[in-house]
C-alpha cells in the first residue's frame, strides 16, 4: 500500500500563503503568495531580515497567527497531502508536536517557568501519545540525553529559569522532537546564543536529523547558517519569495540583487573588504510594501518596469528562480553596475 | 612650543589601561540573603591608539561591556588604573572629569539607552553642545543639522522622536549625540548587533568614515568575529574577565594561538558552502565570575593535547610569542 514518495509529492507543500494582519495602519501583507515545499528529510532554508514574513510563515504552518492576523482564503498548506488550513481545532493540535514541531528564539517563552523541565517534555509527550506518566518521565529523560543534557536526570528535575541558554535551548528541542515529528520548523533557533553553543545546537540538530529521518525549514537571517545547514534555500523579502535555489547555485550565482547586496553587506572572516556593500534603506513597513517590485526602490539595477510591473518568480536555471526583470534583461545587470 | 606638546602626547596611546579589577557584588541565595561577588573584569591591561580601533570580542558575559564602561568611569573600578591622554581617570576630582567626559562617549546596542523617548531627536544632539558649553543658539543648531547629516539623517529627523525612526536609523542618530561633543574615543558597544544585514554594513561603513574624517579612536565590542575583523586592524579576545589573546587582526584571524580563540573561529558559520572547516565543539560552559577556576580560567574546557598539570594550577599571562610581533597569548601552551 505504500505509494513512493515522489508520487505522494513533498512532505510539506505551501501554496498561494497570504497572512494578512489588520491594524491601524491599514492591512499589512505580511506573507503574500507565498508557494515554498521541503521534502521528506530535507533541509530547507527561508533566509531574510526582520519583518520580511518568515515567521509569520512557521506560524501559518502550524495555524498559530493570532488575531488580529489571519490566513487569507485561497491559501494552501498541505502535509504529506492533507490540507492543514481545512482542519479542525482537534486535528490540527493533534499535528502540533506530533507531525511539525516548532522551535523559536527564545526558549523562556516557549517553556512554562513554573513547570520542571522533564515534567513539561513528558506532558508533551502524554498530550500525543497514550503512554503511562512513567513512561513518559523516562522518555523525557531519554529525549534530555539525546540532546546532550549531562546528567539529564537530574536537570530534568530542575526550572527553565535554573538552565543557562544553552541548555534551555536544548530542552526545548528535546520537547519538539520527544514525538518524533516529520518536520521541524526551527525559527532562528540559535541566534540569541553565542556561537560556540551555537555550533553545538546546529551539530545537534544535524546529528538527530540524520538520526530521526526529520526535515526542517531552517528559519534565520544568518547566511552563514545557511550556506553550511541547507541543501535548497528560499529567500524573502517584503513577504515574498524573491529567490529559490539549491544553496550552492545560490553563493555561486545569486541572482535577484537583494540575495546579492545580503551577500555583499555580510564581513567576511577570512578577508577585510575595504567597505561593506551596503543595502541603501530599508525594509518598507509591511503595511506600504512598494509597487512594482517591492524592491525597486533600494535595487541598483531598477529601471521603469520595475517601478511599474511586479516580477513573477522567473526561473534562471532548473530549480533556481528570482523574482526579478533581470532575469529576462540579463544585460541590465552589467549597465546598471556601471 | 604648541606643536612640540602635541609630539609628546602623540607618542603615547591616548587610552591605557593596566591591571584594571572590576568587582560587583550581588545578592544570591533564597531571598538574596547573601552576597557574591562577581569578578566582570579580572585584570587586563590593553593600550588604545590615536585614530585607531580596538576590536574587543567575546561571548556574553566574558566581562567585555564591564570593562568598557570602566574604561569610561561609568562603573567604578576595584583596583587597576586608566589612564586618558596621560589623565588618570579615576584620580580627577568631579570637574575636571567632567572636561574629561566631554572626550570620551560611549554608542549602545539599543540606541534607546542612550535616547530620551520623550525627547525630540534635533533636542538629544543638541543637549550635549549646550552641557559642555561648546555652542549655543543658531549656531548650537548649525552644529545639529550639521551632525544629522554627517550621520546620514537629513535635518528635518531634528524634530522627531526615536520611536519615528528604525532601528537603523535610531543608530545614526545615537551616533550623532556621541559625536556632538567633539569626542576623541568612542566605545563602541556591540552597536550594529541589534539590525539587519544590510543595515549593519551602513552604520559599520559611516562609522569607518567618521574615523578617517575626525580622527577618532574606537574601543569596538562585539561578540561577531566577522564584524570585528572587518572593522578593526587591532583585536583582543576576552575569556572570564580576561583577556587571552591580542594582536594583529590578520595574525589573530590566521594564526590563532589561544585554543579558545581557535574553537571561537572554528565555531563561526561561513557564508560559502563551499568551505568545510574543521569544527572545535566546545564541552561545557563559560566558568562562573563568582567562583573562576584555578590556574588557567579556559582549562576546563580546553582541548589542547599538552594541556597538564600547569594549566590547572597557574594562571597564564599574557606574552609574545615572537619578539617584536605584537601577537599576544595567554597560554602555557601555545606555540608548542
Amino acid at each position: 500500500m505504500s505509494v513512493p514518495a515522489a508520487a505522494r509529492g513533498p512532505l510539506l507543500e505551501i501554496r498561494d500563503l497570504t497572512v494578512l494582519f489588520t491594524g491601524p495602519d491599514g492591512v499589512a501583507r505580511a506573507v503574500d503568495g507565498l508557494d515554498l515545499t521541503v521534502g521528506e528529510g530535507e533541509t530547507v532554508g527561508l533566509v531574510g531580515e526582520s519583518g520580511c514574513g518568515k515567521s509569520v510563515t512557521a506560524l501559518a504552518v502550524l495555524r498559530l497567527v493570532d488575531p488580529p492576523g489571519h490566513i487569507a482564503h485561497g491559501s494552501s498548506v498541505r502535509l504529506e497531502g492533507r490540507d492543514l488550513l481545512a482542519l479542525g481545532a482537534k486535528e490540527i493540535r493533534a499535528v502540533r508536536g506530533n507531525h511539525v514541531a516548532l522551535v523559536f528564539q527564545e526558549p523562556l517563552s516557549a517553556l512554562n517557568p513554573v513547570l520542571r523541565i522533564g515534567a513539561q517534555i513528558a506532558e508533551a509527550i502524554r498530550a500525543h501519545e497514550s503512554v503511562s506518566r512513567s513512561t513518559a518521565r523516562w522518555r523525557a529523560v531519554e529525549m534530555l540525553t539525546a540532546v546532550g543534557i549531562p546528567d539529564a536526570a537530574r536537570h530534568a528535575a530542575a526550572y527553565p529559569h535554573q538552565l543557562s541558554g544553552g541548555m534551555r535551548q536544548r530542552a526545548l528541542i528535546a520537547m519538539a522532537l520527544a514525538c518524533h515529528p516529520k518536520l521541524l520548523l526551527a525559527d532562528e533557533p540559535t541566534t540569541a546564543l553565542d556561537v560556540t553553543i551555537q555550533a553545538e545546537i546546529l551539530e545537534l540538530l544535524d546529528g538527530l536529523q540524520r538520526r530521526l529521518g526529520m526535515a526542517v525549514l531552517l528559519i534565520t537571517h544568518n547566511l552563514g547558517i545557511v550556506a553550511e545547514r541547507t541543501r535548497r534555500v528560499y529567500v524573502m523579502y517584503a513577504g515574498q519569495i524573491v529567490e529559490e535555489a539549491p544553496t550552492e547555485r545560490l553563493f555561486a550565482r545569486p541572482a535577484h540583487p537583494y540575495t546579492e547586496g545580503l551577500m555583499g553587506a555580510v564581513p567576511s572572516l577570512e578577508e577585510r573588504k575595504d567597505r561593506l556593500q551596503a543595502v541603501p534603506g530599508q525594509v518598507p513597513p509591511a503595511t506600504a510594501w512598494p509597487g512594482g517590485c517591492r524592491f525597486h526602490p533600494r535595487c541598483p539595477y531598477a529601471w521603469e518596469k520595475c517601478r511599474n510591473e511586479m516580477p513573477g518568480l522567473i526561473e534562471v536555471e532548473p530549480a533556481h528562480a528570482a523574482r526579478c526583470w533581470l532575469v529576462s534583461e540579463p544585460q541590465r545587470r552589467e549597465r546598471g553596475k556601471a | 612650543m604648541r606643536g612640540e606638546r602635541r609630539e609628546r602626547v602623540t607618542a603615547q596611546p591616548l587610552v591605557q589601561v593596566r591591571d584594571l579589577v572590576t568587582h560587583f557584588t550581588r545578592r544570591a541565595g533564597p531571598l538574596g540573603s547573601r552576597r557574591e561577588t562577581v569578578q566582570a573584569v579580572a585584570g587586563v591591561s590593553l593600550d588604545v591608539a590615536r585614530r585607531e580601533t580596538l576590536g574587543l570580542v567575546g561571548e556574553s558575559g566574558c566581562g567585555k561591556t564591564t570593562l568598557g564602561r570602566t574604561i569610561l568611569r561609568l562603573v567604578e573600578r576595584t583596583s587597576g588604573e586608566v589612564r586618558f591622554d596621560g589623565q588618570d581617570v579615576f584620580a580627577l576630582a568631579p570637574a575636571p572629569l567632567r572636561r574629561l567626559r566631554r572626550r570620551m562617549q560611549i554608542i549602545f546596542q539599543d540606541p534607546y539607552a542612550s535616547l530620551n523617548p520623550r525627547m525630540s531627536i534635533g533636542r538629544a544632539v543638541r543637549e550635549g553642545i549646550e552641557v559642555h558649553g561648546l555652542a549655543s543658539g543658531r549656531e548650537a543648531d548649525r552644529r545639529v543639522t550639521a551632525l544629522l547629516e554627517e550621520v546620514g539623517l537629513s535635518a528635518d529627523a531634528a524634530p522627531r522622536h526615536p520611536n519615528e525612526f528604525s532601528g537603523g536609523q535610531r543608530q545614526r542618530a545615537g551616533i550623532a549625540r556621541a559625536l556632538a561633543v567633539e569626542p576623541e574615543f568612542i566605545v563602541c558597544d556591540e552597536p550594529v548587533s541589534a539590525l539587519d544585514v544590510s543595515v549593519q554594513a551602513q552604520v559599520l561603513n559611516l562609522l569607518a568614515d567618521l574615523q578617517a574624517r575626525r580622527g577618532l579612536s574606537y574601543l569596538f565590542i562585539s561578540h561577531d568575529l566577522a564584524v570585528i575583523r572587518h572593522i578593526a586592524p587591532r583585536v583582543a579576545v576576552m575569556y572570564a574577565g580576561r583577556i587571552v589573546e591580542e594582536g594583529p587582526s590578520e595574525a589573530i584571524y590566521a594564526r590563532a594561538q589561544h585554543p579558545y580563540t581557535q574553537a571561537l573561529l572554528s565555531a563561526v558559520p561561513v557564508p560559502d558552502p563551499a568551505t568545510k572547516r574543521k569544527r572545535i565543539v566546545l564541552a561545557g560552559e563559560p566558568p562562573s565570575a563568582v567562583n573562576p577556576p584555578p590556574g588557567c580560567p579556559f582549562h576546563p574546557r580546553c582541548q589542547h593535547p599538552g594541556k597538564d598539570e600547569s594549566c590547572r594550577t597557574t594562571r597564564p599571562e599574557l606574552r609574545e610569542l615572537e619578539a617584536g610581533s605584537r601577537h599576544r597569548v595567554a597560554c602555557h601552551k601555545a606555540g608548542e
